[in-house]
């Protein structure tokens, strides 16, 4: 069977240094979601445009249905629906006049075009605002509307990329809800995120990447079998004590304690039990932590279970504090060079 | 979400859609993409107001300010300035078009569209042939401020409407070269920061505002061989008319046009599809290929 998408040994460098994509491999079946994590530069997006035709890579293959996107870009474009990292919306028309460029420029007939345009908006939740000029529409409606105009020309594979970031949990199920929907109707599709938890829930199969090259790949039960279920963080009073803390630690499970600054923190497959056990071990030593928490493992540590360090810094900034189009623009600028 | 069945893909491919060829697409993409600039530009109608505005400032201050200190031999300085600020005007405007393909950009719009299996000239003909209506209503404008100021046909109506198909044409070939700027700049401001210290030597040194006689030779070698003169004559010539021999006074001896219309358009024409020629195509290679 061919394969919905299919990249092998990919790269792309922009300028002369800067490696968004360093040899990256990996394959997606056909009616399944597929996951690319990664934090902010990883080369996530680099690769969805890659894959939509709307760069070039400097070396390797990328298909999609089996064909060539830099052979047959135009014949890819009929295939591929792309939902951007930017809502990619105009927002002086309305919702309707949004799906009807996207239609037309799909060169679809305008009947036809009419029927899916209203049938997408009611899907959408969008009727009722689809004669407003989207600059009226909240940032979820603006994501909603965006994932409709991918859809317009009955895409074969829909490229995501980031569809939940910058949107409130509710808006966040909603389009969880939506991308199942599509998948039961035959589609392929890829989706990039940070969250783990959006992978956890949505993929099937997924790759992490960091700086360019896949770090790990497998079901999402794979990955975090390869870490601890559970995640004891410990608040010290200083780096020194965290350091000793760490030391005292290192017989509480297999894999030992990580510190960053004056937190320790413990990979664990049995929470309650290491509480205990850490907290009297800590009594003996003399050391009394000032903050405890245990709590599911996040991206930032898959990351630091794969990579031995922590993933940038911007992860956290990205996930705490959705930041504008132009804010995110820049900091992948700042994070390719 | 509750069917079952597997969508029937939509497969029409550049070229071999269901209705017409490559050309009827690419023509049908231009005109979808315009109808989608125009109507925003209806949504935004103080832009469009705000915008007219300058030009007709430009009118005043030259008409009831400056115009009074300066000699134009052979015209009426309101004769001579109109058809000046008609080109100031639509050069000016067509800042508006990389403005308008740098937010394109910075919002996401132009991935989309190079995602869609649309032609690759469409977004920018779409746009600039927007930007062409808006100049076709800004030249009504002006010529209702010009006669309002005390400008009048020197020519004849035909002529004159020439002049301002000619205008048209120049602001036209422009925009596409706008476009570059408007591809390459990091964001809107900056689009529109750019494009002025190309603009206004090219407004300022000319014979737009100033006979080129009062100018010093080494700036007259340049003003007197650059696009926006050689428009400026020839748009007066359209509409103003030939120079009267008995409006020259001293300082000057000799008139400040020749008078012969027909070389002028000539030159003019063949300055603008120069421009259109050359930087429609960098314009759209940078289209395709710039980096997200």
């Amino acid at each position: 069977m061919t394969l919905a998408i299919q990249l092998e040994d990919l790269h792309k460098t922009f300028g002369h240094t800067v490696r968004a994509l360093d040899g990256v491999s990996f394959g997606v079946e056909p009616g399944t979601i597929f996951g690319l994590l990664g934090p902010n530069g990883a080369g996530k997006t680099t690769a969805v445009r890659i894959l939509t035709t709307v760069l070039q890579p400097d070396n390797g293959v990328a298909r999609v249905l089996g064909h060539d996107v830099t052979a047959e870009p135009d014949l890819v474009r009929t295939l591929i629906g792309l939902a951007g990292q930017f809502a990619a919306v105009d927002e002086n028309l309305t919702g309707a006049e949004n799906l009807w460029m996207v239609g037309r420029l799909n060169h679809m007939a305008k009947a036809q075009l009419k029927e899916r345009s209203s049938s997408l908006l009611e899907q959408f939740g969008l009727t009722d605002a689809a004669n407003r000029p989207t600059k009226t529409y909240s940032g979820g409606m603006r994501r909603r509307l965006d994932v409709a105009a991918s859809l317009v020309a009955h895409p074969r594979v829909l490229f995501l990329d980031e569809p939940t970031t910058g949107l409130d949990p509710a808006s966040r199920a909603d389009v969880w809800t939506m991308i199942e929907g599509l998948v039961a109707e035959g589609t392929t599709v890829l989706l990039t995120t940070q969250y783990l938890e959006e992978a956890d829930r949505l993929a099937e199969h997924l790759v992490v990447i960091n700086h360019g090259k896949v770090i790990a790949a497998g079901t999402p039960a794979t990955l975090k079998a390869n870490m601890g279920v559970t995640v004891l963080d410990l608040g010290l009073d200083d780096e020194r004590t965290a350091l000793r803390a760490a030391e005292a630690l290192k017989t509480v499970n297999e894999k030992a304690p990580v510190v960053y600054g004056r937190t320790v923190e413990v990979n664990v497959n049995d929470g309650p039990r290491i509480v205990t056990e850490a907290l009297r071990i800590l009594e003996a030593e003399g050391i009394a932590p000032t903050t405890l928490a245990l709590r599911e493992p996040s991206l930032d540590d898959v990351f630091l279970s794969l990579t031995g360090h922590r993933a940038e810094a911007e992860l956290a900034e990205g996930v705490e504090n959705p930041p504008s189009p132009a804010g995110r623009r820049q900091r992948n600028r700042r994070a390719r060079s | 979400m509750t069917t079952t069945t597997f969508p029937t893909p939509h497969v029409p491919a550049v070229g071999s859609s269901p209705s017409g060829g490559r050309l009827y697409w690419a023509i049908a993409d231009m005109l979808t993409v315009t109808k989608r600039n125009l109507i925003g530009y209806t949504r935004v109608p103080e832009a469009i107001f705000f915008s007219s505005v300058q030009p007709i400032m430009f009118v005043l201050l030259f008409r009831y300010v400056f115009g009074g200190a300066i000699p134009t031999p052979g015209y009426h300085y309101v004769q001579f300035l109109l058809p000046g600020i008609f080109v100031q005007t639509v050069a000016f405007g067509s800042i508006g078009t990389s403005i308008g393909l740098a937010e394109d950009l910075h919002k996401g719009l132009i991935e989309r569209f190079r995602a869609l299996p649309m032609s690759r000239w469409a977004v920018l003909a779409g746009r600039t042939t927007a930007d062409l209506c808006r100049n076709l209503f800004v030249m009504a404008l002006m010529t209702a401020v010009g006669y309002a100021v005390g400008f009048r046909i020197g020519t004849n109506v035909g002529e004159y409407l020439f002049g301002i198909v000619l205008l048209l044409l120049f602001a036209y070939a422009l925009s596409w070269g706008f476009a570059f700027i408007g591809l390459s700049a990091p964001n809107s401001e900056t689009a529109q920061l750019m494009s002025f210290p190309l603009l206004f030597p090219l407004t300022f040194a000319s014979s737009a505002f100033v006979p080129l006689q009062s100018m010093p030779g080494w700036l007259q070698a340049f003003a007197e061989h650059q696009p926006v003169t050689i428009l400026v004559n020839a748009a007066r010539d359209l509409m103003s008319g030939a120079p009267k021999p008995d409006l020259v006074f001293p300082p000057f001896t000799t008139v400040v046009s020749t008078g012969q219309t027909s070389s002028t358009v000539f030159w003019a024409v063949v300055w603008s599809l120069g421009i259109l020629a050359v930087l429609a195509p960098v314009s759209v290679r940078r289209y395709r290929r710039r980096a997200l």
